[in-house]
């Protein structure tokens, strides 16, 4: 059977979402933000809401996510995202406001931002990316950093004597009565991936119906930063960062 | 018919805001200028105009909704003092970085730390030279009434939106807390959609239209060739607004032998003292910058061709002062007199100063 036969708009069962633009990704080989920003570009399609969106980049790796997805974008300041993306959903109460924000930007720099945006209950999803690690600047302790992990400002692995505990920022969020869903999802697996396109979809559609501050986790890898290749950092969120950050719904 | 009112400055920041078709104000509480955003909640415009009046967590994160409105092409503005101005400053430099209009307004009050909530003009350095990182300017608007309170919000947006630039109202503790007849701004509407799109359509996100490309709002740009580039667009606007928009006030300056330079509250004061010097027989004139940057240059260089000394008044150690001697050049002296911590000058004390630095009375 020749190639031709096979490639046939009959035989598709997987496309690339149209959202997503040609530019070359600056992500690293196997790094968890191609895969999340896939979904989200495909909730937005599948809800037909790309002229409804505005999106809020952080300060961090994924500072450059407007290069990649067909909606308006604003890039915030360091941890500042919830705050720009407070004003923009109370100017513009007809869009879908998102923020897309790392643990460093989110857990650390931007705690006050996120805390308080979701006790407002501010009518945004906010997507939440925790690798444990600042990936951008090039492997520095984050917040969100299991204790006894070796970065480049703990060398000798995070001791809790010295640099205090690893921060629960989901646990946290989720007491806020502005929050309506907050969920903590994975994508190394398919099965994964396919329950956090749930979660995500899931956020968009409660956000439309003015439910409040919606916050997705998505637990990744950052290969770089923990100078693991893409299977064994798999392996390695698997055993270490999923006993600390169990996967599930912890509200709504 | 006209509208007159007994108010205070800082009131009428407030009911300026709302006159000016503004579409969102977010702040944080500090004294000296807390009656913004107090008048701002008693009046609810939400329900009137559908103008959004949130308190922020804190100063940063209020201008970070500024930086969110404006990007989505609102007239935004929020309003602080000193301390609070300070902490804004990650967000103005964004601000003007990603080129967004919006109007900032300073009551400003004694540095430096948390100082004194008392009337200061220290912040001057701050506003006009930058204030955050990296190469960019404010427009700096210094009203001297609460006429201009009023007067300059609107005059504020308008720039704002005419040049894509942050503009500073650059006020004191004076000029916020006393009370004043003014003239309010007739009512104007809040943009519509349509209009926004009209306006600033090109570039806001006002999300995703199909015949244009998505719109980003940002200031980042890796790419050094490209961000010199940027920063040449920006001197070349800023340029533009030198040439076009310097506003200032001349008292008595036609036969004039010295001249006092002062803005805000300190122009105020600066005046009665050349009521003073004048029945004295000293003629003294007053240049009131109103535009503090862009800065009247080119009269006080014109002045200096024709006058025996400047005196620059204003409250702090000496800023402003810098300026008018960069204009003078060394062709006359220019000397400074100001008081400091939230002190005020008299009038007596302006008029002594002129006779003991520049006339050298014995």
């Amino acid at each position: 059977m020749d190639v031709k036969d096979i490639i046939k708009p009959e035989n598709l069962v997987y496309k690339k979402p149209s959202l997503l633009t040609d530019n070359v990704t600056h992500y690293c080989p196997g790094c968890s933000h191609g895969v999340v920003h896939k979904l989200v570009a495909e909730v937005i399609e599948e809800m037909e809401i790309q002229e409804k969106t505005i999106a809020v980049s952080p300060v961090g790796c994924a500072v450059l996510a407007y290069n990649y997805i067909s909606v308006d974008w604003q890039e915030a300041a360091h941890g500042r995202a919830p705050a720009v993306a407070s004003a923009i959903a109370r100017l513009m109460p007809d869009k879908y406001v998102f923020t897309y924000q790392g643990d460093g930007d989110l857990a650390s720099i931007g705690a006050a931002e996120i805390i308080h945006a979701a006790n407002r209950g501010e009518h945004i999803v906010v997507i939440f990316i925790n690798n444990g690690i600042y990936g951008m600047t090039g492997g520095q302790m984050a917040p969100t950093t299991l204790e006894g992990m070796e970065t480049a400002t703990s060398p000798y692995g995070r001791d809790i004597a010295l640099h205090g505990h690893p921060l629960k920022i989901t646990e946290l969020i989720a007491q806020l009565p502005g929050t309506e869903y907050v969920t903590r999802q994975a994508v190394h697996t398919p099965g994964a991936v396919r329950k956090c396109k749930r979660a995500i979809l899931k956020a968009f559609k409660n956000v439309g119906e003015k439910k409040g501050t919606q916050f997705v986790e998505v637990v990744s890898t950052c290969n770089s930063g923990w100078k693991l290749n893409p299977v064994k950092a798999n392996e390695w969120m698997v055993e270490n960062m999923f006993p600390f950050y169990p996967l599930g719904d912890l509200k709504g | 018919m006209a509208d007159y009112k007994l108010m205070k400055g800082n009131e009428v920041i407030a009911e300026a805001a709302i006159r000016c078709g503004c579409d969102g104000y977010f702040g944080y509480p500090i004294t000296p200028q807390s009656e913004v955003m107090e008048t701002l909640m008693l009046k609810k415009p939400w329900e009137d105009t559908g103008m959004v009046v949130l308190q922020a967590e804190s100063e940063v994160a209020a201008i970070n909704m500024v930086y969110g409105g404006a990007g989505c092409g609102k007239k935004v503005m929020t309003s602080s003092s000193s301390p609070g101005i300070s902490l804004k400053q990650e967000g103005i430099t964004y601000i003007a970085g990603a080129e967004l209009p919006c109007l900032i307004v300073n009551v400003v009050r004694g540095g430096p730390g948390l100082g004194t909530i008392q009337p200061a003009q220290s912040d001057y350095f701050q506003a006009v030279k930058g204030g955050g990182h990296g190469d960019y300017h404010l427009i700096v608007l210094a009203p001297a009434s609460v006429q201009e309170m009023n007067d300059f919000v609107g005059l504020g947006f308008d720039l704002a939106f005419k040049y894509r630039n942050p503009v500073m109202i650059l006020s004191d503790g004076v000029i916020g807390q006393m009370m004043e007849k003014v003239k309010l701004s007739e009512v104007k509407p809040r943009w519509t959609d349509e209009e926004i799109q009209k306006i600033s359509g090109s570039w806001a996100t006002t999300g995703k239209k199909a015949d244009r490309d998505y719109n980003i709002i940002t200031s980042l740009e890796l790419d050094s060739a490209k961000q010199e580039e940027f920063n040449h667009k920006l001197i070349a606007k800023y340029n533009t607004i030198k040439e076009n928009e310097v506003r200032y006030e001349m008292i008595d300056c036609e036969d004039a032998e010295y001249i006092i330079v002062a803005y805000g509250s300190s122009s105020r004061i600066s005046q009665k003292a050349i009521t003073i010097c004048r029945e004295k027989g000293i003629k003294v004139g007053l240049l009131r910058p109103i535009t503090l940057f862009p800065y009247p240059t080119k009269i006080i260089r014109e002045l200096a061709t024709r006058v025996k000394g400047f005196l620059a008044v204003e409250m702090s150690a000496g800023q402003m002062v810098e300026d008018v001697r960069l204009a003078v050049n060394g062709k006359v002296p220019v000397e400074h007199y100001g008081r400091l911590g939230g002190m005020i000058p008299t009038p007596n004390e302006v008029v002594s100063a002129l006779e003991e630095k520049i006339i050298k009375v014995k």
